[in-house]
């Protein structure tokens, strides 16, 4: 007897090809493996740290050496920090112009297509490689609105450098968990962005994070301040060439989205399955300000990622959208948490993930709605979808509503593949491939139309889905 | 002489262990329609997804030739090149893909050579239009929030596009109402010519009204019992299967 199972026309892999090319190792300085006083004190000498980022970082290994790694999620046994190298810096100093990119390195960016995109359709683009940020530049008109689009190391010491001060780890704190500590003790790279009151700036501003190096750590740190009534989009891209040994990525994104400003913050994190992705992310939002999350989870073997809105401000919104594809060897725990804290806020959760040849993708979404968030509402809905049977989803809500005065919704799917919108759609003339193919891409499609144009291209390349846009 | 299309021989087919086809014979060549006539459970739907190949039908005896070649155990999606299509029963809502790009692919994947797209979306529209199908729905996503009737029109809109040799239609008039059943008659009557075939499905002699029937077989716990011309389906719209056993 013939069945869809017996013939071997699973939906293709991930086409990791353009991701896996790798730079000869070729450092410019690296820190010994490990985590020790002197590793912490060395990175803060490195990067001539003001005082108080030095002393910040040695109390955050203070708090990283008296926590636990976490037991209640997926596996971080093959994480060996004794193992990890927790700083490289490339052989360059960070440049603005392109061309002064050592030509390795612009190549790697090359094939990644960031710099064609920032010709085409970004407003600015930073581009870490390791441990530092390589590139940074943002269009003069843009600059002359009063943005600020820069690196974390240049914003400490900046005009800025007071604003960053005040913010650096105050949403997302060394003791929340030991990656947090760790990220704080050895944080290096990353971006600040301040757009101030009333500035819309209309085409994104990109950072993309690549990790070249084996057995490496990424702690790049992202804030954000998106002042009264201004708009930003900010994209984050990431990607790795696969190794045999772990890699770490624990970096922090610190969004703070003022009175009536709106802020929308998207990913497509593509690490390489050697890549324990331990990121975490947390937005603060004021009145009437509006918090979108769009979130494309595609690549590592062990991902823990919840961001986290807090709604301070009476009337304020988030809204999360995000996609989770776990293929094999990967075990991807992913979801969002909320925060109402304030009368008339709103939150919507709407996330999809597939899982096949053996991945884990589990949900897990926490929302608090506080005594005092009369009025507030909430909805989270999860669909989850099984490409065979080796294959697992989980879904995993909590909810803490402490107010009568709500509006609360949930929704779950957990569903395989339709054989039956298979034979639909090969009735058609579709091999059984393309139909599955079409049909993981329509469950994705409402997620895809949320991200950037380049990312659904790269999203759809990435899913190898020869679907929907493909033709015609 | 007419070529032949279709040759069902000693067809038996069982799903999750049941037998349903217990030898069925059936001959279909071009420019014929064909109607199947027969009660609830005879096996009706069952020679339409075995013509197709559903992998969940078992074929344990007998074969099925098309244009002379056996495909008894092609694969649905080369039966589908090859030029058989099946308007169905209840079509499956799929989200995200829209009819649009459903019906591109399919085109594609049928004729299996680029997809002269102006062409098409004129042809599209005009189908459409003639289908009394709203132009909005060419966006929505396959038959997602369609009625019943809508999803038939939108079947006979694929087999209007996709131009196959052989249609079956399986229970296209169930659930639809007058006018609809006309305007989907009117749409089996344009696809039909002196090159193709019909086998339609059917306990309803409206949608035959528009058609030129010239053969109509009774199916019955398996097996085709009975082989007329049009005047069967009139005789049993008016008495039913019953007077047609008491006759015997």
């Amino acid at each position: 007897m013939r069945s869809f199972e017996e013939e071997k026309t699973d939906i293709a892999e991930i086409d990791r090809s353009v991701y896996d090319i790798k730079d000869k190792v070729d450092a410019g300085y690296t820190v010994q493996n490990g985590l020790t006083r002197e590793i912490v004190e060395e990175i803060s000498r490195t990067k001539n740290d003001p005082e108080w980022m030095r002393e910040f970082r040695l109390k955050a290994l203070e708090i990283y050496n008296g926590l636990d790694v976490p037991t209640w999620g997926p596996d971080l046994s093959g994480l060996n920090m004794e193992d990890i190298t927790t700083y490289i810096r490339p052989k360059t100093d960070m440049q603005m112009d392109w061309d002064d990119v050592p030509d390795y390195i612009k190549n790697t960016f090359d094939r990644l297509g960031i710099p064609e995109a920032e010709k085409s359709s970004l407003a600015g683009v930073g581009a870490q490689y390791d441990s530092e940020v390589v590139y940074h530049n943002v269009r003069e008109e843009v600059a002359a609105q009063g943005v600020v689009y820069t690196d974390m190391e240049s914003a400490l010491t900046g005009e800025y450098a007071d604003m960053v001060k005040e913010h650096f780890m105050k949403l997302l704190k060394p003791g929340d968990h030991k990656f947090n500590a760790l990220h704080g003790a050895v944080w290096s790279g990353g971006s600040f962005v301040y757009v101030p009151p009333g500035v819309h700036v209309d085409i994104p501003l990109q950072s993309y994070f690549r990790l070249n190096a084996p057995g490496a750590g990424q702690f790049e740190h992202t804030l954000i301040i998106v002042d009264k009534g201004a708009y930003l989009h900010f994209i984050e891209g990431c990607s790795a060439p696969k190794y045999n040994v772990a890699n770490l990525h624990a970096g922090c994104v610190e969004l703070y989205v003022q009175e009536g400003a709106r802020l929308r913050y998207s990913t497509i994190e593509n690490w390489s399955k050697n890549m324990y992705n331990l990121n975490s992310k947390r937005a603060m939002v004021q009145k009437d300000g509006i918090m979108e999350w769009v979130s494309g989870s595609f690549g590592s073997h062990t991902s823990y990622l919840y961001p986290m809105s807090i709604l301070k401000g009476e009337n304020s919104r988030m809204e999360f959208t995000g996609i989770t594809f776990a293929g094999n060897g990967q075990n991807l725990d992913t979801g969002a948490k909320v925060v109402h804290a304030a009368p008339n806020t709103k939150s919507h959760i709407s996330t999809k993930s597939i899982s096949r040849d053996g991945g884990v993708s589990t949900f897990r979404s926490s929302v608090s709605i506080l005594p005092q968030a009369k009025g507030s509402k909430t909805a989270t809905s999860c669909e989850s979808l099984m490409l065979d049977s080796r294959s697992r989803s989980d879904t995993i809500p909590v909810m803490d509503i402490q107010t009568d005065d709500a509006d609360v919704g949930h929704e779950a799917k957990i569903g395989r593949i339709s054989n039956e919108a298979i034979f639909y759609l090969m009735s058609r003339g579709l091999s059984e491939e393309d139909a599955k193919a079409m049909i993981v891409g329509g469950f994705a499609e409402p997620i895809a139309k949320e991200l950037p144009m380049e990312y659904a291209v790269e999203m759809n390349n990435l899913i190898h889905l020869e679907m929907i846009g493909s033709i015609g | 002489m007419k070529s032949g299309l279709l040759n069902i021989s000693d067809l038996k087919v069982s799903v999750e262990g049941n037998n349903i086809l217990k030898g069925l014979n059936l001959t279909i060549n071009k420019g014929e329609t064909h109607v199947i006539l027969g009660p609830n459970g005879a096996g009706k739907s069952t020679l339409a997804y075995s013509v197709l190949g559903h992998p969940d039908y078992q074929v344990d005896g007998g074969k099925i030739v098309f244009e002379g070649e056996d495909i008894t155990d092609e694969s649905t999606d080369k039966r589908a090149k090859k030029g058989i299509f099946l308007s169905f029963q209840n079509p499956e809502e799929i989200n995200g893909i829209t009819m649009v790009n459903f019906l591109k692919t399919a085109k594609k994947a049928v004729s299996d050579k680029p997809l002269p797209v102006l062409k098409f979306h004129k042809e599209m529209n005009q189908k459409m239009d003639a289908l009394s199908i709203n132009p909005d729905y060419a966006e929505r996503y396959i038959n997602v929030g369609f009625s019943g009737g809508e999803k038939k029109k939108a079947e006979i809109l694929q087999m209007l596009m996709l131009n196959p040799k052989l249609a079956i239609l399986d229970e296209t008039d169930s659930g639809l109402d007058v006018d609809a059943v006309k305007i989907v008659s009117l749409g089996v009557k344009e696809y039909k010519n002196e090159e193709n075939a019909l086998l339609i499905i059917t306990h309803n002699a409206r949608i035959l009204d528009e058609l030129d029937v010239d053969y109509v077989h009774i199916l019955e716990n398996g097996k085709i019992v009975r082989t007329a011309g049009r005047e069967l389906v009139d005789f049993i719209s008016k008495n039913g299967f019953t007077a047609l056993e008491n006759q015997e």
